[in-house]
């Protein structure tokens, strides 16, 4: 029997059942948010827990895990990359609203990242967390990458990317509601900006405007934040 | 699907590139899509090339970033250490920069529309 065991631990912990595991998990989890739409229940959250407490109890390490699952780590390039295109197809409904769009993004990146930052700096959070916190509000693969140049934990900057994301989507149609604004312009952009795909999923929602220019705002956010953050760390 | 993966490893190349020559102060995959969006922009490249591959890889994204994530294990105790700062930053941050960046489109489209009737 132990025998048997030891012969199945190098499959459970090599490339095709690892892989196999994360699409299966991924895929649990859209069923999941489908079917409940309970916008808590994001597949993300759902595969890492499945797969964290699967990695505690078979004693594979994280780095075994992270080598054997690196094609998924590669594709988050040329997914940032992919949305240059997302960013050319929605350019028929920013016509006309190019300075106010880029002006509003503008001022909530910095919002974003000093709010945070200052923050968690009150709070006694040292530099790791600080530049792991500051592209909090960039979809995640643009997140890793600068959390990673400025001295922070890719892992922790996309925990913070997802809580963000989904408190974003949760409470930005309340905030937006309260406040009283009717662009939809305003809307899409203001979800798009604060919670990235999160955001974008419930401004589709609100309505494909809304939808497609929360996508648009996450691309425009995604590049303001990678110009703000080298700045932002003079905050720390 | 091929063609268009190799037009976007090949931006993807090209922003590595930039972003070498800058210092990395940018990183590649950005500045990659932005290449792409000038690219399509001024039509040196056609959408029809990009437009499978593009949407089949940002439409599941999500599932590429399971690896970091999933590394969020390692740091469980830096978490629980600052809970607080965790939560209370993003909560608050994540409020101010809605609140800001809609009022600051809505008052500028309002502002712009204005404008636009003054002039007619």
């Amino acid at each position: 029997m132990n025998e048997l065991l030891e012969q199945l631990k190098p499959l459970f912990s090599g490339e095709v059942f690892l892989l196999t595991l994360v699409m299966g998990s991924f895929l649990l989890g859209v069923f999941l948010y489908k079917r409940t739409q309970i916008t808590l229940l994001q597949p993300l959250l759902i595969t890492m827990l499945i797969i964290i407490p699967f990695l505690k109890i078979t004693g594979i390490e994280y780095q075994t895990f992270y080598q054997k699952t690196n094609i998924l780590n590669f594709m988050l390039g040329p997914s940032v990359v992919a949305l240059g295109y997302v960013l050319y197809e929605q350019i028929e409904n920013v016509k006309g609203n190019v300075i106010s769009i880029l002006t509003s993004v503008f001022v909530g990146s910095v919002v974003g990242i000093v709010s945070v930052v200052l923050i968690a700096k009150a709070f006694g959070a040292d530099r790791l967390l600080m530049a792991s916190l500051a592209p909090k509000s960039v979809t995640t693969p643009i997140a890793i990458s600068l959390a990673e140049k400025d001295g922070g934990a890719p892992a922790l900057t996309a925990a913070f990317v997802v809580i963000c994301g989904l408190f974003g989507g949760l409470v930005g149609p309340i905030i937006l509601r309260r406040l009283g604004i009717n662009s939809k312009i305003a809307k899409g952009l203001a979800m798009g900006s604060s919670s990235h795909a999160l955001g974008t999923a419930r401004a589709m929602e609100m309505g494909a405007l809304e939808g497609a220019i929360s996508g648009l705002a996450i691309g425009i956010m995604g590049i303001m934040t990678a110009l703000l953050i080298p700045f932002a760390e003079w905050l720390f | 699907m091929i063609k268009g993966f190799f037009f976007i490893l090949l931006f993807y190349f090209l922003g590595q590139l930039v972003s070498l020559l800058i210092h990395g102060f940018i990183p590649g995959s950005v500045i990659g899509m932005i290449l792409l969006f000038l690219a399509l922009f001024f039509k040196v490249i056609n959408p029809e090339n990009v437009r499978t591959t593009a949407t089949v890889i940002t439409k599941n994204m999500a599932v590429f970033f399971v690896p970091a994530a999933v590394g969020l294990m390692a740091y469980i105790e830096i978490v629980s250490r600052n809970f607080l700062a965790i939560i209370v930053g993003i909560a608050i941050s994540t409020i101010l920069t809605i609140v800001t960046v809609a009022l600051v489109q809505e008052r500028m489209e309002k502002r712009g529309k204005k404008g636009d009737t003054a002039h007619e």
